[in-house]
């Protein structure tokens, strides 16, 4: 479903992405950790390409991130993503904000645009708040906002960079039973998280990233038990953020 | 009380005037909102020449006081053009192309002040960068430029004064006329400043208005 083959990415001098290889299958969920400034979030933007990188390639779907034969438009309604400061449009009301890019983009009927909105204020538990704007919401009701958001184009791939990072910890709950949820409906999904407690629960696959490099690319299982097996920083980092 | 029957008399040479600042006020907002959007969107589609070309013309128009731009306009561009352009058609443009210079920066400003994480995510929900910026990004750049819009368009109804430089009667110049001729100094200047805050008072009742369509 997503192949990434050797991919690289230069700030200047600073080398943000070393030589990525693997596969992302259908239906996989992948959790991708490791200390900040390992270029995770780099590495899901470019599946999307709100990020470019200089050599390798993404294939998405069989087909190239950057061929000529998909616009950047065409491949992002086939990827959805969720941010970790949400970003949900301030000037549109929340069902405005799910049926926005279904009628610009995908040119949908209003009131096609507003079913299939509330079936996913449903589906994330809000369809009281449909009326509300995004200020007059949580952390935590944002951001499911924002996935139904991103579910409204009907993607085949979701990316999550970091969807819990800015919410209070009452909130975080909350998004991560939408995620888990949306994980076994079968949805394919790359997921940057420092919650090693939904990792351990619904991935299939973790992946531990650090200066740019893929250090760690193995089972979940695999991940958390067989630390021996482990490299010395993936141990560190673990070490770090599971020892409270 | 004194005496401000003379400006009755005077009415419709001063209506003359102030009816001339507010159509060049008019003139000049919209000639120079629409060179104003034709720069940012030369800045935004078009790579760095575009945006030197941009700069360049931005700071001409911002080191070059008005009244020598519409001084210059009256003179020079019947020496290009080969026949006089007359006063009126010289202000307007004069007014356009410098009004544009500084709607194009407001509206650049505006534009900047949406945070880059709202392009991300129109962009990322499938939209092109048109889509994205005439969707996510405008309306909520239009909350911010409204006010400075305004100061803008007061500055500039009080700079339409400066056309006396080409011998047209705006509403300032026709009082200078009267309170000279008359030897009324205080009394025609004092309606001349009551006159100029009803304007401005008028002109921000309306934006404000304006503001709550927008924010809803």
């Amino acid at each position: 479903m997503i192949e990434f083959d050797h991919v690289n990415k230069h700030y200047g001098a600073h080398h943000v992405l070393r030589d990525i290889t693997m596969t992302v299958s259908r239906g996989e969920v992948v959790v991708v950790c490791g200390p900040s400034g390992s270029g995770k979030s780099t590495l899901i933007k470019c599946v999307n390409a709100l990020e470019s990188y200089q050599s390798g390639h993404i294939l998405v779907e069989g087909v190239d991130v950057k061929s000529k034969a998909r616009s950047a438009a065409a491949l992002r309604q086939r990827v959805g993503m969720v941010f970790q400061n949400f970003e949900l449009y301030p000037h549109l009301s929340v069902i405005d904000n799910i049926c926005i890019a279904q009628r610009v983009v995908l040119k949908r009927h209003a009131g096609e645009a507003r079913e299939r909105a509330w079936r996913l204020l449903d589906r994330v538990g809000l369809r009281d708040k449909a009326a509300a704007y995004p200020m007059n919401l949580s952390g935590g009701q944002q951001q499911r906002i924002a996935i139904a958001r991103a579910l409204a184009l009907d993607p085949e791939i979701m990316l999550f960079d970091e969807p819990t990072s800015a919410l209070d910890p009452e909130m975080i709950n909350e998004v991560l039973d939408v995620m888990t949820a949306l994980a076994a409906d079968g949805m394919t999904m790359m997921v940057v998280t420092h919650e090693m407690g939904f990792a351990r629960r619904v991935a299939s696959r973790v992946v531990f990233m650090d200066k740019g490099e893929v250090v760690e690319d193995c089972s979940t299982t695999e991940f958390f038990n067989d630390t021996k097996s482990r490299a010395d920083r993936t141990r560190q980092f673990l070490d770090k953020i599971l020892s409270h | 009380m004194p005496d401000l029957s003379f400006i009755a008399r005077n009415a419709s040479f001063l209506f003359d005037g102030l009816l001339l600042s507010l159509t060049l006020t008019a003139a000049g907002v919209i000639g120079g909102l629409a060179v104003g959007i034709a720069l940012v969107l030369v800045r935004l589609f078009t790579g760095v020449v575009g945006n030197c070309v941009v700069d360049a013309y931005v700071f001409v128009f911002r080191a070059i006081p008005l009244i020598l731009v519409i001084f210059w306009f009256y003179f020079m561009v019947p020496l290009i053009l080969g026949r006089p352009v007359g006063a009126w058609t010289s202000a307007i443009v004069a007014f356009t192309l410098f009004e544009g210079a500084y709607y194009s920066e407001i509206l650049r400003a505006g534009l900047k002040s949406v945070r880059a994480g709202q392009m991300h995510a129109a962009l990322a929900g499938g939209m092109n960068r048109a889509q994205a910026l005439r969707y996510v990004i405008f309306p909520q750049a239009i909350t911010a430029m409204i006010p400075i819009f305004l100061t803008q368009a007061i500055i500039l109804f009080q700079d339409t004064s400066l056309v006396f430089v080409v011998s047209l009667h705006d509403f300032l110049t026709a009082t200078t006329i009267i309170a000279n001729r008359d030897g009324r100094l205080v009394e025609t200047y004092a309606s001349a400043c009551l006159v100029y805050y009803l304007i401005c008072l008028a002109a921000t009742a309306g934006v404000d208005r304006l503001k709550r369509t927008f924010a809803r």
